[in-house]
């Protein structure tokens, strides 16, 4: 079976089930949003008057000094955490709880160390196409496994995989259950930087061609620029909230070379580095 | 003029001879490698084995003499030198019936360890001679519908050893279909886990013998009307109750602490919670839970000798304890072979366990 079949049934299994997008650019939109942590001393403000709206087919790298709230804030949108205070949306429907419209790629590869790479995708793919058939679910989840770059490894169990091979398998799951939301969370955090910069270049190729509205948590000045089209600016917390967006204008599909290459490139980087140095 | 010769040698030796050279040190080098290991892994065992021997050897010598020297003195003060003489004389010539009673030999208990075996396939022989004989009887008995008739000479050694053996096992199978099940619900539920800790906490440390007990006056009620061997039942629910803590406190521990990650990877793809329990949370408790079963195979077989003794269920708790009783000249030194058996049992178990946990075990490096 060709992609492009994958990507039709897919199609019409949406409208099947009578999901239609609302008209409005936005995907995901977070208002007022806020996180308390109550301690023994009183309560501890996280997160206060946290705005942000987010476009379809917009990929955000968020960046901030660590500890001030980004992971929180991600994994707030990815329903793990719960919103103390505020609203977040997808496509104008309140979120409730975590769900499968809004994959995760975790810091650690967090797969089922028991299971083959194969399997690991399989488990997203057959809880969200259960109607689809055994076939097809196991084309899907080949072909992203194909994508990462993991054709020889199907059947590899996750722990005999290096930690690079194992985000490339955590990339292929969140893809393979067509969220409308991927949210990113340090991803390449944990890799060396050269197997960064070849998962940076795998993800932006993959999402190229699917382009899921993507959140990408980082403190890596250089993947967020590479990888965005805005990159959000937090303050440092407590009480963080957005302290400047910066709109990067390169072109797509773009390269890394092209990037560094580009003459703004320095521009934006010096921006973002005053950002964080203030 | 000398110089060159050297040289020219030297050359020629490098020339001619590198490879060989090579592969010669190379040769010597994987030589001495496992030399070392031979050294380490069998000839050094072997050595504390052997000063195991000689310690033991000299040991039960010392105590030999000892006791030797008390039956002599004991016969001095009570009958006079003459009997003592006569005691001497007879301990020296070697015969059974004097002999100090005290810790056998080696070669005692080597050569107990034979008669055992010979006594083994002596019964083994007058076993398939019963059978043999009684085919066509039995046949006859079982068309008129009666009972047939069995094989009620003694057990021999091996088949008090296979009698432990299933005792074992079928108190390790209950304590595994008791003990899984409880900890994966207690491990789930933070609720259940603090109402059931203070049982575990509770009954854990409780010795084997009030098991028994306890098993004895359920059993001995539920068993009246029926003519099952009670004693077995008896034997193998307590070494079940007994060894079954260590995987039920696992367990729990392993389902209870599930890597956070795994958890929300579940959370985010909405798995149902059967699914979630099944696809998640057993198998990465798995390796957990084998080191409990582990650990509950070996306090069964700990426990079990114990509780056959007691119980009076056949086995080899019973026959150490029937030797001990019998207090012929070569009981302590049947004692001393149970013992050695009971011990290389125990360890092969262990290691029957240990291969399955690190079969089960998907991370490798974590395998103990």
């Amino acid at each position: 079976m060709s992609t492009a079949t994958i990507k039709d049934n897919k199609k019409a299994e949406i409208t099947e089930n009578g999901i239609f997008y609302p008209s409005s650019k936005i995907m995901l939109d977070l208002d007022d949003l806020k996180k308390v942590y109550p301690t023994p001393k009183g309560d501890y403000v996280v997160l206060e008057h946290l705005n942000l709206q987010i476009m379809r087919e917009e990929f955000v790298t968020i960046i901030g000094h660590s500890g001030c709230g980004k992971t929180t804030m991600l994994s707030m949108i990815a329903g793990l955490n719960p919103i103390s205070g505020g609203r977040i949306a997808v496509l104008g429907n309140p979120i409730k709880g975590p769900g499968p419209d809004r994959g995760v790629i975790f810091q650690s590869p967090s797969l089922m160390p028991w299971m083959t790479a194969l399997q690991n995708v399989l488990l997203g793919v057959n809880q969200v196409f259960p109607h689809a058939s055994k076939k097809e679910r196991h084309e899907i989840a080949k072909y992203y496994l194909q994508k990462v770059g993991l054709d020889g490894a199907f059947d590899k169990k996750a722990s005999e995989l290096s930690q690079g091979m194992q985000q490339r398998v955590g990339i292929a799951r969140a893809f393979a259950i067509k969220p409308k939301v991927l949210l990113l969370d340090e991803p390449f955090g944990m890799l060396d930087s050269l197997t960064r910069g070849e998962l940076q270049d795998i993800l932006i190729e993959i999402w190229n061609k699917e382009k899921i509205t993507a959140v990408m948590v980082t403190h890596d000045v250089d993947e967020a620029i590479f990888l965005a089209d805005r990159v959000v600016m937090m303050t440092s917390g407590p009480r963080a909230k957005i302290g400047d967006i910066l709109k990067i204008d390169f072109q797509r599909p773009r390269t890394r070379k092209t990037v560094l290459e580009h003459e703004d490139y320095y521009t934006y980087r010096k921006h973002l580095i005053d950002f964080l140095e203030h | 003029m000398k110089q060159s010769i050297t040289l020219g040698k030297v050359t020629e030796y490098v020339e001619s001879g590198a490879f060989t050279s090579s592969v010669k040190s190379l040769g010597k080098k994987t030589l001495k490698f496992n030399s070392k290991k031979f050294l380490r892994n069998i000839i050094i065992p072997l050595f504390s084995i052997l000063i195991f021997i000689g310690v033991w050897h000299l040991g039960s010598r010392a105590l030999f003499n000892m006791e030797a020297d008390y039956k002599i003195e004991k016969a001095l003060n009570e009958r006079g030198p003459e009997a003592a003489a006569e005691v001497e004389s007879c301990i020296i010539s070697g015969n059974i019936a004097c002999q100090p009673n005290t810790l056998p030999s080696p070669v005692q208990v080597w050569e107990s360890f034979q008669s055992l075996i010979a006594d083994h396939k002596a019964i083994r022989a007058d076993k398939r001679a019963f059978v043999e004989k009684t085919a066509i009887l039995n046949e006859k008995r079982l068309a008129e519908g009666k009972e047939p008739i069995t094989y009620t000479g003694r057990p021999s050694f091996v088949d008090q050893i296979l009698t432990s053996l299933e005792t074992v096992f079928a108190g390790f199978l209950l304590a595994l279909f008791i003990a899984i099940p409880i900890g994966v619900i207690i491990g789930l539920s933070p609720t259940l886990r603090s109402s059931f800790n203070w049982l575990i906490q509770i009954f854990k440390p409780v010795s084997p013998v009030v098991w028994l007990l306890l098993v004895f006056m359920i059993v001995k009620t539920m068993t009246k009307d029926s003519n099952s061997d009670s004693a077995f039942i008896i034997s193998f629910i307590s070494v079940g109750l007994c060894s079954m803590w260590a995987t039920l406190v696992n367990t729990a521990m392993g389902v209870s602490s599930v890597d956070k990650d795994y958890i929300n990877v579940a959370r985010v793809l909405k798995l149902g919670s059967l699914q979630k329990v099944f696809k998640v949370i057993l198998p990465s408790s798995l390796p957990l839970i084998f080191t409990g079963l582990r650990i509950t195979l070996s306090v069964a077989w700990m426990v079990l000798i114990a509780i056959e003794l007691l119980a009076q269920s056949p086995g080899l708790g019973s026959f150490v304890w029937e030797e001990f009783q019998n207090g012929a000249t070569d009981s302590n030194s049947k004692i001393i072979v149970a013992m050695f058996v009971i011990g290389i049992i125990g360890f092969l178990l262990d290691r029957i366990m240990l291969t399955i946990q690190n079969m089960v075990s998907f991370n490798k490096n974590e395998g103990v």
